[in-house]
């Protein structure tokens, strides 16, 4: 069973926060198919926060097909986060290192290139939606 | 769905000072409600009036649906916990329990029990010797263990350390869990209610300023930040909440239920204590008389 766990000054709405950590829990493999998420009353409790974050957040994921729940059981990982995808990171971070590279020859510094990513990865997520 | 809390142009006067004017209101059930504003704003004269304990002046007020000094069956259907978290000093623990199941035709014994002992309380212990904390506590479990729809708390962690405060929240997030009760609780902290309410009631000086749920709160207000204009010339869709300007920049906290196309801007997201803030700041200025309500930009 996972932990759930709130940084109040991410600026990360709550909801969002738990569904990260679920992803990135099945990322990492600490939560297998099967495995049970924290219960919606536990999370509140341990957290202060309202039993409603916890249902949004798991509503989410149920929407996501990664988990399903179960009436007067619970909530269960019936999905994996796609493994397949590790192994393009390897390509892409040699891809983006090169680029870095590039960049910092070109005398950006890393303010400079954390703005310049937010700024384009911004755009080309808008022209998607668009 | 039934409003736990519905008011009508509801007002309360005080020989000649408004405590709450013009205040209209629906809050739907299943939702945690934060009140807040200053102090003397007038929460707890709103949850004064919702509890009962005062009469409008003006408007009407209904809660779950009746008229909150209804007879015994509406006063059971209300858990209300007062500022301060008052308690029989004199009187064991044990004792408020009894006293509990005694005045109240719903009590879950059971429950209250388990709670004492879970808060780890002496049941001989006199209330008067409790922490602030503990008293809080079993404030919470009496008002719990009476099984109202609704939980009204005024101030309920006002007077307690960070420690306190947070055991105080997450027992009262357990019990909504729980229970599927509807809670107002009031503070005049937004950060001391962020995580534990979905639904936000902005009071200052007697009027409500903003009223809705968390979400769509969020969802409809942005920070925008841009070469300095004059908000007179925005979109009407546009709503200005807070506005402040430098020689070259202006930042503005705006309302808007659509998209800011606007390339001039950069939007970013707001989070619930700014907004919160806003509001209130928004209220502490003087009312603009005409004429001088817009800024003027000045070359």
């Amino acid at each position: 069973m996972i932990e759930f766990h709130l940084d109040s000054r991410s600026g990360v709405a709550p909801y969002m926060q738990l569904i990260h950590q679920v992803r990135h829990a099945l990322r990492l493999g600490l939560l297998h198919e099967g495995d049970q998420l924290p219960k919606v009353k536990d999370v509140a409790a341990g957290l202060a926060i309202n039993p409603n974050t916890v249902l949004k957040a798991y509503r989410e994921l149920e929407y996501e097909r990664l988990v399903a729940a179960r009436p007067g059981v619970g909530t269960f990982v019936t999905g994996t986060l796609d493994g397949g995808s590790l192994a393009a990171h390897g390509p892409l971070r040699r891809e983006l290192q090169r680029w870095l590279a590039k960049a910092r020859r070109a005398g950006l510094d890393d303010e400079s290139i954390e703005a310049l990513f937010a700024s384009t990865f911004r755009s080309a997520s808008e022209e998607n939606i668009a | 769905m039934t409003a736990v809390i519905q008011t009508e142009r509801l007002g309360k006067r005080y020989r000649t000072r408004w405590a709450l004017s013009d205040c209209t209101l629906s809050v739907p059930a299943g939702h945690v409600v934060g009140l807040v504003g200053p102090n003397g704003a007038g929460k707890t004269t709103l949850i004064n009036l919702a509890t009962g304990m005062l009469a409008p002046s003006a408007g009407t007020i209904e809660v779950l649906g009746g008229r909150p000094v209804d007879g015994p069956a509406q006063l059971a259907r209300v858990g209300y916990l007062a500022q301060d978290a008052p308690l029989y000093a004199g009187l064991p623990v044990a004792d408020h329990l009894r006293l509990g199941a005694h005045l109240n035709p719903g009590w879950d014994a059971e429950l209250a029990r388990s709670r004492v002992e879970g808060l780890g309380l002496d049941p001989k212990q006199k209330a008067g010797t409790l922490s602030g904390g503990q008293r809080a506590q079993l404030a919470l479990t009496l008002a719990v263990a009476k099984r109202p729809e609704l939980l009204i708390l005024d101030e309920p962690v006002a007077g307690l350390d960070p420690l306190a405060r947070r055991e105080f929240l997450q027992d009262l997030m357990e019990a909504v869990a729980e229970r599927q009760v509807s809670v107002v609780l009031s503070s005049h902290l937004i950060s001391d209610l962020e995580r534990a309410c979905d639904y936000v009631i902005v009071l200052v000086d007697s009027r409500v300023r903003v009223a809705g749920p968390v979400d769509e709160l969020l969802a409809t207000h942005h920070l925008l930040s841009g070469p300095r204009r004059d908000p007179a010339s925005l979109p009407d869709a546009l709503q200005v909440i807070s506005a402040s300007h430098t020689d070259v920049q202006s930042t503005l906290l705006v309302r808007t239920s659509g998209l800011v196309f606007d390339p001039a801007w950069t939007v970013s997201e707001v989070g619930l204590e700014d907004l919160v803030l806003a509001y209130m700041k928004q209220a502490a200025r003087p009312a603009p008389r005409n004429g001088h309500r817009r800024l003027e930009v000045q070359k």
